[in-house]
């Protein structure tokens, strides 16, 4: 039986609990046997991120003890895996750093590339989705094709994954992978212009009437949902796993 | 000591005029478009992108033997070539020329060196032949944007403007009756000057020629009417040959606006008969940026904007909001290295999605430069002292679990702790256009706990 740990991001575990238990449930239905260290908490990012590199040290080591004796450390966020894998540079190196960085995957890449599964039985969604991939899913992991790469093949993991799911149909929307206006600490450092591009992708995706917004980065989910509710809009948002999982709308 | 330059807040302000702000939106991303349709036309075009990246990763390797083979091809063509290290320099150089009128085309290495102004200030009248230039001088403005200087504006605003100067129509918007009136009006200055001034977009070392891409021909008037030329030319602009060229023109004109070719690309060899070339070949600050391990890629821009027009951020913030000669993501990049306290707050204008380093015609990899200079920001002490603090609590509770785990255990209190890597200094700034997340009543961990107990005995410690 493969081991993997998982890996909650720290606003998954305070706000969106529901996406940690979709990504626990989907990764035992797959039989795969799940370890949660209970001493986890951040892997940094947010620090780094915002250029406070000294601050990001302690939590990067810390991460780096958590989970650095496994062989797949699975986690429901993009960016945070685009972090680990691509910008883990605070703190010391060590050999367990070293694994966690090797070992590291979002969990869309851990379905789709390891697992390699691409039916979901047990899950039935029919409704029109419009599904978001986050710029360090898209550019930072190679998750989906770039739309300013005009001659590579199109295509795109999430929504490979999601296909497997009966009855989920997708919408196009124009300007599919700019970027939703989230960012980091961008979103509130940068308050007006991040809400506006919020504002402005929700616009695009509402325009092709979808059921539901479905992402697998649920910072951007939080920051478009944010914007959708503030404009009275009640569309709901689902994380990847969830969907994958077997939730009803 | 100077301020940094508020990029947020100037933002905020441009995007409360909702009709620019959408109309410049519109505009930069239809050229986006055009640009990925044009891409899609040249089959080898990423091929093209990796050799232009290497040409000029080349050539800014033995920078100093081709712009002395430059120099040596130049003088032999009967161009005077000159060499400044700054700013002021180039104004000595300039002084010595002896005109009262100066004609120029647009040239952002003129913006960089703040030019005008100074010939101004010496009586020297300078008149902008690029319509979009001009309207930036008329309007007391610096260029918005490094292809469209007046990009951000409309032609009700570019009406308004040139009545109150030329004594236009003010009710007539028609594009082609503007550019008229400004054609008209600057068209005498072309003829009276005694020296014209151009930039460059590229330099031929093989040859010792001066490229400028133009899409008004103005460019080709100031440099073929008046008696004398002078071009200042950023010593980065130089490539190796004739044939390397041809890849350049190929990527230039479909980055910038989808076009295959601007209306005039022109090549300089030498003075026409009866008239002088002088060849300023400029550094302000390239040598240093070109000692910098990080970022002296930067150095490969060949001034499309494709970066610009992409960007999400720049597209609602305008151009003006960087307070910069450059703006957009390779603004962000530059500027620092001009003056670091200045510009210390624009590495932070950016999601770091890596749109612009992937249209960028030179491969320069501008996000990951953008995520560079925030930690150059960090180690020269430029960034926020509140910030800076948050992020320190931050660090503390999510390096140690209890300390974590307690502050997560009510979500009120995590609203507190967490976010505060997100609330730090412009307080309550996410809730002034989102809501906040719904609360919830137990963080996944506590549930972890009580649903999968067992599994949690056998969970290794950290």
């Amino acid at each position: 039986m493969m081991q993997a740990a998982l890996m909650v991001p720290c606003y998954v575990d305070t706000f969106y609990p529901h996406v940690g238990i979709a990504t626990l449930e989907l990764l035992e239905k797959l039989g795969v046997d799940v370890v949660c260290p209970k001493d986890q908490t951040c892997c940094g990012q947010p620090m780094a991120n915002s250029g406070c590199y000294e601050e990001a040290r302690a939590t990067e080591e810390h991460c780096a003890r958590v989970f650095g004796s496994f062989d797949y450390v699975v986690t429901p966020s993009g960016s945070c895996t685009h972090h680990i894998r691509n910008k883990f540079s605070a703190g010391a190196d060590s050999p367990e750093k070293q694994k966690l960085v090797r070992n590291t995957y979002d969990l869309v890449e851990f379905l789709h590339d390891v697992l390699k599964i691409r039916d979901f039985p047990w899950a039935t969604f029919e409704h029109k989705v419009a599904l978001h991939t986050s710029c360090s899913a898209i550019r930072g992991l190679n998750m989906a094709s770039m739309s300013e790469r005009v001659h590579d093949t199109v295509f795109s993991k999430p929504k490979a994954l999601l296909s497997g799911v009966s009855g989920i149909e997708f919408v196009e929307f124009e300007r599919v992978d700019e970027c939703c206006g989230f960012g980091g600490t961008f979103a509130v450092t940068e308050e007006a212009v991040s809400a506006k591009m919020g504002y402005d992708k929700l616009a695009f995706m509402q325009k092709a009437s979808p059921d539901c917004i479905i992402s697998s980065d649920m910072s951007c989910l939080m920051h478009l949902q944010g914007c959708a509710r503030r404009q009275k809009q009640d569309t709901p948002f689902y994380h990847v796993a969830e969907v994958l999982n077997g939730v009803s709308l | 000591m100077s301020t940094p330059v508020d990029q947020a807040k100037n933002a905020e302000r441009f995007l409360a005029d909702t009709v620019h702000e959408q109309r410049l939106d519109k505009l930069l991303w239809a050229m986006r478009m055009r640009r990925d349709a044009a891409a899609r036309q040249v089959p080898e075009w990423e091929e093209l992108r990796t050799l232009a990246s290497e040409i000029k990763e080349h050539t800014l390797s033995n920078l100093s033997d081709y712009l002395i083979q430059f120099e040596a091809k130049a003088t032999a063509n009967g161009m005077i070539v000159h060499w400044a290290r700054d700013a002021h320099e180039v104004y000595d150089l300039l002084a010595g020329q002896g005109s009262n009128m100066l004609v120029k085309s647009k040239s952002m290495l003129t913006e960089e060196c703040e030019w005008r102004p100074f010939l101004e200030r010496r009586g020297i009248r300078v008149t902008e032949t690029d319509l979009g230039e001009r309207i930036q001088q008329l309007d007391d403005q610096p260029p918005g944007h490094i292809v469209g200087p007046a990009i951000h504006k409309t032609t009700q605003d570019v009406a308004i403007l040139f009545s109150k100067k030329y004594g236009s129509d003010p009710e007539n918007e028609d594009a082609a009756y503007l550019a008229g009136v400004m054609r008209e009006n600057t068209r005498p200055d072309i003829l009276d000057a005694r020296a014209g001034m151009t930039g460059a977009n590229f330099v031929v070392a093989e040859t010792g020629a001066v490229v400028v891409a133009t899409n008004e021909g103005n460019a080709d008037l100031s440099a073929n009417t008046p008696p004398l030329h002078i071009c200042s030319v950023g010593i980065e602009k130089i490539i190796p040959t004739t044939e390397s060229l041809a890849v350049f023109v190929r990527l230039l004109t479909r980055s910038a606006t989808g076009d295959r070719i601007t209306q005039y690309t022109s090549t300089f060899r030498g003075p026409r008969k009866g008239a002088a070339m002088h060849v300023i070949l400029v550094d302000n600050g390239r040598s240093a940026r070109l000692g910098m391990k990080r970022f002296w890629h930067s150095l490969k821009c060949i001034r499309c904007a494709a970066c610009m027009n992409t960007c999400p951020v720049y597209r609602r913030s305008g151009g003006l909001s960087y307070g910069s000669t450059y703006m957009g993501p390779i603004g962000i990049i530059m500027m620092p290295t001009f003056e670091i306290r200045k510009y210390s707050e624009l590495p932070f204008a950016s999601t770091l999605n890596g749109s612009c380093t992937n249209v960028c015609p030179v491969k320069i990899d501008i996000h990951e430069q953008i995520y560079g200079w925030r930690e150059v920001m960090e180690e020269n002490d430029q960034i926020q002292v509140v910030k800076k603090e948050a992020m320190r609590v931050a660090d503390k509770v999510l390096s140690h679990p209890t300390l974590y785990q307690i502050a997560t255990t009510t979500v009120s209190t995590a609203l507190e702790v967490l976010p505060h890597f997100a609330v730090y200094n412009r307080l309550n700034a996410w809730g002034k256009h989102r809501d906040v997340p719904e609360a919830t009543t137990q963080t996944f961990h506590e549930w972890y706990r009580t649903h999968r107990p067992k599994t949690n005995e056998e969970v290794r410690r950290g």
